[in-house]
Order: structure tokens, then sequence, then C-alpha cells
């Protein structure tokens, strides 16, 4: 029995000693270091950026090192410490179209002032397993574009200037912050952004995927994604104007959804949002899915599909959420198992009983209980 | 890192004002699941994290902490989170119930009765008691608002049909103070008359799904039930195989695997207090 004896505390310091032995694993193979993951894992590194909801690369690598790799563990030991961190402020929103771009494609246009950027992509590789990768072989320096690319006009502006894609209007209120606020039904799209951003990827994937095979059709076309890094510019109120405090890499996805037109508004298209700390691709797609399946209130159009639905999507996309409360159950019940088993004893006895007396007699004789 | 670089109890003094402000709210209101920002905590949610919460905001460096799961202050999760509060609060522990001002649970009150002045705090998984009948959270609050719990009430004459008699056994729903019907968390329902009227102060927290709710002292916690099928407690036959208490709630332990078990307390501490002769155990 591992419980109902003295010596938990002893079992657990164990469990933690192997734990640490096996995360080593073989000592005469050197440790590998947070700064060989941030530069060599970059991507793991940007998955646990994003769904902790941190910009720290560094920490990032820590957490999955300490995580043995498990990126969820990774995400939470990163999100339980970034619940610690004071809040100094807002930044001001970022300006996608002023980032420093490293990728920038799109679906909508074959070409565009600016043009389609590749970059660093597993676009076109043949996945075919590189055993030339092994050990450390020589690597290529980059070909790089002198100056680099920056202030390119993004699609979604291109559209906006024959009105042919909805607005977006700065409201200019302050955005609500779901790890500081009480989350409440229905959401507001910022909110619901922020949840999605820090939503698990495979589950919005899914999601995102499910609305492309008709749960909840969109019409999406890629207006554009693109990655890069973005200033962080944050109000300084006693200097009385903006400060840049750093650069983050962010993946921004713009989807262009089917239009909509009524007496009011003449025929548009709409649009569904996505952007995520680091290079993250998939997720930013998937995200910009879900948010503009979410959007079908808006647009009254009719909710009939999962991904449509704010409550089941925004309750249930946060892994580290998730996986807390399926993994409890691995914690001891037995108590209210005790009360299960009285009670089937119980109605198993009385069902007997109903059978062996007589098919009139009724359910509710009294009978004691099954774990007397 | 090392612990030194956080707050007394783990949370910085901004977010214990706001849970104990969620609190208050929750005392003002018996029963009400009030909605509060749950930060992440160091330990996955569904292991206690609102109890946590609601523990690090009400603890002072004079109190005395007890954790249990399951009735006993043994179990794993419990010794990780009594490890958790000794080394970010420093706080005494104890296993005794007199001794203790603040005790966190799991799943159980503890058999020695509460007094004036103890906290007993709960760890909800979930604690709308309505949600396996309505699993939308805009719905659920309305119906609480309205006070319409027919449905519950259809739930658990449904279940006198079927089973003749009500098949609930743990997370058995009360209504409090004559208001809003709450969960007990997953309690044995043997539990729920010790709710009723306790001196103590029962403070209930959900961290996963941001509530907190409250019982407060002397207040009127009453099992749902029928006239002609009223509310009825699990009753062991025999008593404890280890202490003889009768009347305490027994876990079933399977000795071998040809049927053989015996029954003994599941409050560990209450158990043990009577074999020993310690502390003034019932």
């Amino acid at each position: 029995m591992y419980v109902a004896v003295k010596g938990g505390e002893a079992a657990i310091d164990n469990a933690h000693r192997l734990l640490a032995d096996r995360r080593r694993g073989d000592r005469s193979l050197p440790a590998i270091s947070e700064a060989q993951i941030a530069e060599q894992l970059s991507l793991a590194v940007d998955r646990v950026m994003a769904e902790a909801s941190l910009y720290d690369p560094g920490l990032a690598a820590l957490a999955i090192r300490q995580a043995r790799g498990d990126m969820i563990e990774a995400i939470f030991i990163l999100r339980a410490y970034r619940t610690t961190l004071p809040r100094f402020g807002i930044s001001r929103p970022l300006d996608s179209r002023a980032m420093r771009i490293e990728r920038r494609v799109s679906a909508t246009y074959k070409d565009l002032p600016g043009g389609q950027l590749l970059g660093p992509t597993f676009d076109y590789t043949h996945r075919l397993l590189d055993p030339t990768l092994s050990g450390d072989p020589e690597v290529p320096e980059p070909s790089r574009r002198d100056g680099g690319v920056g202030g390119l006009a993004r699609v979604s502006d291109i559209l906006d200037g024959e009105s042919l894609i909805e607005m977006e209007a700065d409201e200019g209120a302050e955005p609500g912050d779901i790890t500081r606020m009480p989350q409440e039904f229905p959401l507001s799209r910022a909110e619901r952004l922020q949840s999605l951003a820090r939503g698990d990827e495979g589950f919005l994937l899914a999601l995102a995927y499910s609305t492309q095979r008709g749960y909840g059709r969109t019409h999406p076309f890629v207006g554009e994604i693109r990655i890069g890094l973005a200033t962080v510019e944050i109000d300084i109120p006693e200097l009385g104007f903006s400060v840049a405090i750093g650069e983050v890499r962010v993946t921004e996805c713009q989807m262009v959804n089917q239009f909509k037109g009524s007496a009011e508004r003449p025929p548009q298209f709409t649009r569904g949002y996505g952007l995520v700390f680091g290079q993250s691709e998939r997720k930013a797609m998937a995200m910009s899915l879900c948010d503009r399946a979410l959007r079908a209130a808006e647009y009254g159009e009719e909710i009939t599909a999962p991904a449509q639905d704010e409550e089941f999507v925004i309750s249930h996309c946060d892994n580290v959420e998730a996986t807390g409360f399926v993994e409890h159950l691995k914690l001891p019940h037995y108590v209210d198992f005790q009360a299960e088993l009285g009670l089937v004893r119980r109605l198993r006895a009385a069902w007997q009983e109903r059978g062996v007396v007589s098919e009139a007699e009724e359910g509710d004789a009294p009978i004691g209980e099954a774990a007397q | 890192m090392n612990a030194a670089t956080y707050n007394f109890a783990y949370l910085d003094e901004q977010t214990k004002r706001m849970i104990r402000r969620a609190i208050l709210k929750a005392l003002a209101i018996p029963g009400y699941q009030v909605p509060f920002a749950a930060r992440e905590m160091p330990m996955p949610y569904g292991w206690g994290t609102g109890g946590v919460q609601v523990t690090a905001a009400v603890i002072g460096p004079g109190d005395v902490l007890k954790v249990i799961d399951q009735g006993a202050d043994d179990t794993t999760n419990a010794v990780s989170i009594r490890a958790f509060f000794r080394k970010v609060a420093g706080v005494a522990t104890t296993t005794h119930t007199a001794e203790a001002t603040v005790i966190q649970t799991r799943h159980r009150i503890p058999e020695y009765p509460l007094k004036e002045g103890q906290i007993l705090v709960y760890q909800v998984p979930i604690p709308e008691p309505l949600r396996f009948l309505e699993p939308r959270e805009t719905e659920t609050r309305v119906m609480h608002g309205l006070e319409d719990y027919g449905l519950m009430h259809v739930k658990l004459y449904e279940d006198i049909a079927h089973h003749g008699r009500i098949a609930t056994a743990y997370a058995y729903p009360v209504k409090v103070a004559g208001r809003y019907v709450m969960d007990p968390s997953p309690i044995p329902k043997f539990d729920n008359p010790k709710m009723t009227m306790s001196p103590a102060l029962q403070l209930f927290g959900a961290g996963r799904e941001k509530r907190i709710y409250a019982v407060p002292p002397y207040t009127e916690v009453k099992s749902l039930d029928f006239e002609d099928h009223p509310f009825e407690v699990q009753t062991f036959n025999e008593p404890c195989a280890l202490c003889g208490a009768r009347n305490v709630y027994l876990d079933e332990v399977v000795l071998d695997d040809r049927g053989g078990r015996m029954f003994v307390c599941s409050d560990t501490d209450n158990c043990e207090s009577r074999r020993t002769g310690t502390g003034a155990q019932s």
C-alpha cells in the first residue's frame, strides 16, 4: 500500500532522487546545457514560451531540461514561475507592420510588395531521415540579404485599402488579462485570443482541422503569415512617451474568411487572427481558424460545431489545467470509492431480493448497508 | 531560485488580498460560488490548487496547519501540501485535529468535532453541483440566480424511480442557509451532517475552475432529500478493526485475493489517538 502507512515523505524524497537520476541519464555522456537547448531545440523552446505566456528562452530551456523534454510539464513549470512575477504595466500593441521579417508568405496573392520570403521553413524539405546530421557536421553560413526586411505592408492592409475586409477598430480600452481577472463567459475577443494564444497546440490544431472538414466551416485563405522580431514598447507615465524595452520573435497569421454582407454592410471578407510567441506557424494558423470559428455569434452564424462553442473551446484548451485534472485521477480516491462500493452492494442486494421474493414488490424495501 | 525569494505562504500580498476579497464575498453569500483569478500554483491543477490558494490567503505565522487526504495525514498528496507550507510559510504543522487552526482537506471532514476559531479548507474539483446536469456555466449561473433547482430534484427523483433510493454516495448536494444549492466537494455523504451549524469556518477552493465559496460558522447546511425519502448516511456494521470506533467512516482494506478484508478508520489520526490514548479524540 502506498498510502495508509507512515513514510510517505521518505517515499516522495526517494522518488524525486530517482527522477533526478533518470533525468541525467548515462553519466558518461556530457550533460546538455540550456544554451544548447535554446539554440538547437529552439522550436521546443518557442512552444514552451508561447503556452506558458512568458518570453524567456533561457528559462524555457531550463524548464524543458528539468521536465526531461515533457513539453506540457515544461510549460507548467514556466507558468508557475510566471505567476510569481509582478505585472509592471501593459505594452503598446505590437506593430506587426514594422516587424523585422524573417518569413512572410501569402496564399492570396502571387506576388505582393516586399515579396514572398520563405525563411527557415520545413516546407518543401523531403522528410527523409538525414544520417549526415549525426555528430557535429560543418554547417554552411546562410545567405542573407543586406539590411534585413522591415516595414512590409500586411495583406490585410492591402485589402483594407479597398474596404474589402472588415476593419478592426481600436477601442482604446484596457484589455482584460486572463491571468489576473476571473474568467466569465461570454469573453471579450481580447480575452478569447489570450486564451487561444496559450492554448494547447494539439487541441487547437484538431479543432481547426475539424472546421476544415465541415464542423463549422469558415472558408479560410491564408492572407498572410509573418514571422519575425517585433519591438515591445511601453508607456512610461513619468516620461510621457513610450520606450522600447526589447524585441520578441512572434508568428502572426491573418486568415481571410468568407464574406458577409447585409442591408447595412456591403459584402466584406472577415478575419481570423493568430499571434504566437516564437516561430510556430502551425499554432498561429490553428489559432486564427479557431478565432474565426468562435466569432460565429458575431456574424449571426448558426452554432453547430465544437469549434464554434466558446465555453467548450476555451474551457478545455488549456493543457496545464487539462493535464492536472486528468492526472489527478491517480490520486487516492478510496473514500469515495468505498461509498460507491457500499451503494452498489446495497443496490445489488435490493435487486436480488426483488427477484427472489416477488415481482410485485417495490424496490424500496428497507435493506441494510451492503458495507455492513 | 530558492524558497527565500518567495513571499510568506508563496502568494504575493496583492494576490492574497484578491483571494481574501473573494472569501469575504463568499461568506456574505453562503454557498454562492465567487469567481476569482486563480493563479498557477507550483502543483498541478486538480491536486488541491484551490485549497492551497485559500489556505495561503488565510494562514498566518502563528497558525498550526493540518493537511489530510482521504482522512489520512500520510497520503502522498497531503504530505506534499504540508511540506509545501512548511517550506514557504514556515508554519507549525500537526496531525491532531484539535491542535490545528487551519485544516486543509480532500474528500473528508475529520471525525473529531471542530470548534470555533478553526478553519476547514476543502479542495474542490468541480464546484458546480449542477454541472453534470447542465454543462454550460452560462446556464448554471442563471439557474442559481433564479433559484431554479428543479433539475436537481428531478435527478434525485429519477434515482429513486430507477434504484429505489438516491444513488449518490459522495459529493451529495446540499442547500446552504435555505438558498444556494452547493457541492460539498467529494466527501462521502457520511460527512454531510458535520457541515450544518458547525462552529468552524468552512471555505471551499476550486483552483482550476476558479471559484471560492464558503459556509460561515453556525450556518444551516441541509442535504437535499424528499419527505418520503429522507437523507440517510452510510452506516457500518463492524467497528474499526484497529481502534474499535463505531459511527466513524471506515475504509475497506483488502487483505488477500481470497475475499479477506477488514474495515479500518479513514481518519488515521483519530484512530491512532484512540489506540495510544493521546489527545481527546472521539
